[in-house]
Order: structure tokens, then C-alpha cells, then sequence
């Protein structure tokens, strides 16, 4: 029970941390000034979840490994973030799509986590939904905005959800982890939370002028861990290159 | 300083009584210490400086996330990176009041950042450095932000409202950031070896950059002069500069780093520190485009924008879209 715990909590916060970290690479250089805000806010609620998630998986892990140390020495076969999450930014429209399709389900999967049997857990979730909620808002503007905004933005939109759409099915892939937290009341399952998924999706994408790719093929490997992109790989030379330069110091 | 070498009329200080009816009732206002408001009669010296002075402020903040942010995907702790990234999320929130300042004076942000983006307005030299190893993050929180803490704290009793209120919620901020900074340096000073090494690079490479920060000598400027009669600038360049000396010295000797300079020592008769002049050629070099980064500053902030026009028109668009379907509906 407690390695499948420590694995679903490595999935929360490696979501987090990944994508937090992806989001910071925008500081600075977004479009306007309140998108520059409004990034960095967001990644900084998302690096906040990350210390708590990741916190929480190294007490129960229970080997002396904290948030810092599962964060920043751990190698690519670790990490249990979703293939998503670690695709890089492209331009801005590539970023607010991967945030919006990440958004919906990190806000769906925080809502089921505020009724879990573990407290702990529903403590963050409750906390983190707040901050999501506000990030789906936001990137659900941007995408409708966007994609029904003029040929340009709706051509690199449609461009971004054709994309990334691929790696939206693996959210909701159960697996033996997910077996294990449903049948202990600590998470709901995956699979439970697509219909909901699918009718936001719809809803938004019509708004926003957008097709929905035909095709619902599905990458996966990342939440397992099994064979993630080759992006992460990079973002971990530049994450973590500072701890393991450096093993003696603290900071 | 954030903002140096700011021009005024560039005529020199009136007397009361050389002034016309409206301009003394103006001026005699800011020696009450009174202030001036967007709608209030201003004249129009006064109004160009302050758009000046608050402009390249603004873009200080603007292009100063640069070198943070060059650390932010580096930071070697998760909590080290959600308070860089809060702190640049901040200076991004200060520009934005100063846009929001400068535009009621009658200037546009778009304006403002055509200006920075073209050359033809500047944002203060030491942004133009590079940030090198993680003690830079320290080095520009304690002497950077010490720095424009030591003009700033002034500045919320400036005579423009709109300027004096932006700047005390920007100080409130700049104390956090600045109190960071040092921590990071304590955090580095003490450390191991080579961390010690980074910190007391990071004070050699920041040191004099941080006094350029506060521009030359203007005992003689009429420039200055006129700012400070408006009191849009509080104090001479100088007193800012010792002042800064002052507080930073004894804190260098706690951390255990050495200043970068053999002239620095106290003065028991004066109460103050004497020290070395900056390399005023390299200040000159950096604001003529020369400084080691200004190429990459105006590069990343050019390719930014640039980049992000397609998401501006299509955000308008989108909008206009959706004010034409609300006309429609009603």
C-alpha cells in the first residue's frame, strides 16, 4: 500500500513540478505584461502544490528523502508525470493549450481528491483547488480567445490542440496504482473522471472554433514511468544540474 | 538607479517670482508638499521628465526579470524557486503600476514600450550584467534591490501622486526582495567552499555596477537640479551613493566577504565610509549599448514582443468579436 501511495503521490507532484517548471521558462518573454504575471503566478502555485505533494510522498515513503531531494535527484525513470506535462512550450498558444487540456483534468482529479479518506491528502486538494480553479478559468479564456480570435490564432490553436491532443487519453488510463487508491478511498478512478472531461472539452472547443482531433490514440508511459519524451531528459539537465553539481551544499 | 542621468528642461531653476500665475501656484504647492494630481495644471517640463523618469523606471522592472529569470529554471531548492519566481512576478507588477502612472500623464504603455524596444528610451545600466552563478540571485537582491531601495523609499514622498502611491506598495516589495537577497548570500557565505567562492565572486563582479547604479556626481547637473526643486528626484546622486556604502559595508564584513575595493575604509570623523569612484567609462559604455548583456536584453525583449503579436491581435480580436455580438443582443 505504501509503495503504490508513494508512486500516486510522485504523480501529483511530478505533475506540478514538471509542469511548474515548464511554465517558469516563460519569464519574462510572454506576450504582454499580464500574461508575464499571470505565468508566473501560475507556476508558483504549482511549484507550491509541488513541495506539498512531494513532502507528503517523502514521509510516506519514509527513507529520509524530502521534496527537494525527490525533486532534484531523481533520474528520468522516476519521474510519474503524465507525457503532457513535459512537452515544451512551442509558442504561447502550444502552452495555454497544454495548461487548459492539463487544467481540466487537474481540476476534476483535485475535486475527487477533497473527498479522500486520507487527510492529508484532502488537505491539499482542497487547497490546490482553489489556485487550479483560477488557472482553468484562465486558460480556458485564453484558448476560446484564441482559437476564435483572428485566422492566425485560430490556424496556431487548432495547430496546438492537433498537437497535443495525444497526450490527453493517458489521464485517464487506470492502472494497478489507481486500482489500489480506489479501493482504498484515496483517489477517484481515472477512467471515471473522462465523460466530465469530454463534455468541458466539447464545450470549450466549440466556443473557441476548435475541431477536435478524430483520432483518440493515446501516448502513455509518463504516469508509469515506463518511456517518457526525450524532453524531460533536458529539463532535468537544467533543473537539477545545481544539486548535483554541488551534492555537499545546502542552499 | 533605476532611473539615471533623467533629463529636465535643461534650463535651469526659476525663481518663484520669475513664474507666471499658474506655474508658481504649481510650484509653490510642491514646497508645501503638496501633491500634484493627473488633472491638476502641470507644466509641461515636468510632465516630460516624470514620463521620462517613470518610463525607464517602468522598464527597469521590465527587462530587470531577464537576469533573475535566467536563474529561476536553475534555483537549487523548490522553495528557492517559488521566492525567485515570486519576486520576479513582482517587479513584473511594479511595472506595470508605473505603466499605469506614466499613462496618466498622457502616454500610452504601447508608447512607452516602442521607446524601450527602439533604444530610444533606456532602463537602468546594471541590468545589462550577467547573472553567472546562483550567488548572483543573492548579490542582486542585496545590492541591486539595496540600491533601489535607497532611492525608492524617498521617492513615496515625491510630488506626483500617482508616482508617490505606485512607490509604496514597490517598497514594501523591495524590502522582501532585498532581505532575500541577503539571505541568499548569508546562505552562500557560510556554506561550503565553493559557494563561498561564488558569493564573494558575485560581490566583485556586482559591487561597482551596484554604485554606477546611482548614476555620477550631479552636484553640478541642472538637470538634477530642477527634478529635485519638482521633487521628483528627493536626493543628490551622491548622498544616495554614500548612503548605500554605508549600509552595505558592515554588512559585507558580517557575511565575511570582502568588498572589492583597498579604499574602502570608515572614516571615524565623518561617520561614513570613504571608497573608490566607480569606472565611469564602463557606465557611459553601458548606456551607450555597450554593457556585456544589452545586445541579449533588447534581443529577448524584442523577440517577445514581436513574438507575441499574433496572441495581442487575436486576444482583441476575440474581444471585439464578442462586444459587436453583446451590441447586437441588446
Amino acid at each position: 500500500m505504501s509503495d503504490a501511495l508513494f508512486e500516486f503521490l510522485c504523480r501529483m507532484g511530478d505533475n506540478t513540478l514538471v509542469l511548474g517548471h515548464r511554465i517558469s521558462e516563460w519569464c519574462g518573454v510572454a506576450p504582454v505584461l499580464e500574461e508575464d504575471i499571470a505565468l508566473a503566478n501560475t507556476a508558483l502555485d504549482l511549484i507550491g502544490q509541488t513541495q506539498l505533494w512531494l513532502g507528503l510522498a517523502g514521509e510516506v515513503e519514509d527513507k529520509g528523502r524530502d521534496a527537494d531531494r525527490l525533486a532534484f535527484h531523481r533520474d528520468v525513470w522516476d519521474f510519474r508525470n503524465l507525457l503532457l506535462v513535459e512537452q515544451p512550450n512551442g509558442d504561447f498558444g502550444r502552452t495555454m493549450m497544454r495548461q487548459f487540456l492539463f487544467d481540466g483534468w487537474h481540476l476534476a482529479q483535485l475535486k475527487g481528491l477533497m473527498g479522500s479518506d486520507n487527510d492529508q491528502i484532502a488537505a491539499i486538494a482542497e487547497k490546490s483547488v482553489k489556485e487550479v480553479t483560477y488557472h482553468h478559468e484562465r486558460a480556458t479564456d485564453t484558448v476560446i480567445g484564441l482559437g476564435d480570435g483572428t485566422e492566425e490564432s485560430h490556424k496556431r490553436m487548432q495547430a496546438a490542440l492537433d498537437r497535443l491532443y495525444p497526450y490527453v487519453g493517458e489521464m485517464f488510463i487506470s492502472d494497478a496504482v489507481d486500482e489500489e487508491m480506489v479501493s482504498a478511498g484515496i483517489a477517484p478512478d481515472p477512467a471515471s473522471l473522462r465523460p466530465g472531461y469530454d463534455a468541458m472539452l466539447d464545450a470549450v472547443l466549440t466556443e473557441a472554433t476548435l475541431q477536435k482531433p478524430a483520432d483518440d490514440f493515446a501516448h502513455k508511459g509518463g504516469k508509469s514511468g515506463a518511456r517518457h519524451t526525450e524532453h524531460l531528459g533536458h529539463m532535468l539537465t537544467q533543473m537539477q544540474w545545481l544539486q548535483r553539481a554541488y551534492p555537499d551544499a545546502t542552499w | 538607479m533605476y532611473a539615471q542621468m533623467i533629463k529636465s528642461t535643461g534650463e535651469g531653476v526659476k525663481s518663484l517670482d520669475d513664474m507666471e500665475p499658474d506655474e508658481r501656484a504649481f510650484q509653490e504647492r510642491i514646497n508645501a508638499g503638496g501633491k500634484i494630481e493627473p488633472k491638476d495644471w502641470m507644466p509641461e517640463g515636468y510632465r516630460k521628465n516624470l514620463i521620462r523618469q517613470i518610463g525607464q523606471h517602468a522598464h527597469s522592472e521590465i527587462v530587470g526579470q531577464l537576469p533573475e529569470g535566467n536563474w529561476i529554471t536553475r534555483a537549487p531548492t523548490l522553495e528557492r524557486k517559488a521566492i525567485l519566481l515570486a519576486k520576479v512576478q513582482d517587479e513584473a507588477g511594479h511595472g506595470l503600476y508605473l505603466y499605469c502612472a506614466a499613462e496618466t500623464l498622457g502616454v500610452t504603455r504601447d508608447q512607452l514600450t516602442r521607446d524601450l524596444l527602439s533604444g530610444k528610451m533606456k532602463y537602468s545600466s546594471i541590468f545589462n550584467y550577467p547573472t553567472l552563478t546562483w550567488a548572483d540571485m543573492g548579490a542582486v537582491g542585496w545590492l541591486v534591490d539595496g540600491a533601489a531601495i535607497m532611492n525608492q523609499v524617498p521617492l513615496q514622498r515625491t510630488s506626483y501622486g500617482p508616482y508617490a502611491r505606485a512607490m509604496v506598495r514597490i517598497c514594501k516589495e523591495e524590502s522582501f526582495h532585498q532581505r532575500q537577497g541577503f539571505d541568499i548570500m548569508m546562505k552562500m557565505a557560510k556554506g561550503t567552499e565553493a559557494q563561498r567562492k561564488m558569493a564573494q565572486d558575485a560581490l566583485n563582479r556586482f559591487w561597482y555596477p551596484s554604485l554606477m547604479m546611482f548614476g555620477p556626481s550631479d552636484a553640478e547637473s541642472v538637470h538634477s537640479a530642477q527634478s529635485m526643486a519638482w521633487k521628483i528626484k528627493m536626493n543628490s546622486n551622491d548622498e544616495l551613493r554614500q548612503k548605500f556604502v554605508d549600509q552595505t559595508a558592515p554588512q559585507a564584513e558580517y557575511l565575511g566577504l570582502t568588498i572589492p575595493d583597498e579604499n574602502l575604509k570608515f572614516n571615524e570623523e565623518t561617520g561614513h565610509y570613504e571608497f573608490s569612484e566607480p569606472d565611469w567609462d564602463e557606465f557611459f559604455d553601458v548606456l551607450k549599448g555597450n554593457g556585456p548583456c544589452n545586445t541579449e536584453r533588447l534581443e529577448d525583449r524584442n523577440r517577445a514582443w514581436n513574438e507575441g503579436r499574433w496572441v495581442r491581435e487575436g486576444l482583441l480580436a476575440h474581444a471585439e468579436k464578442k462586444r459587436k455580438t453583446a451590441i447586437a443582443a441588446e
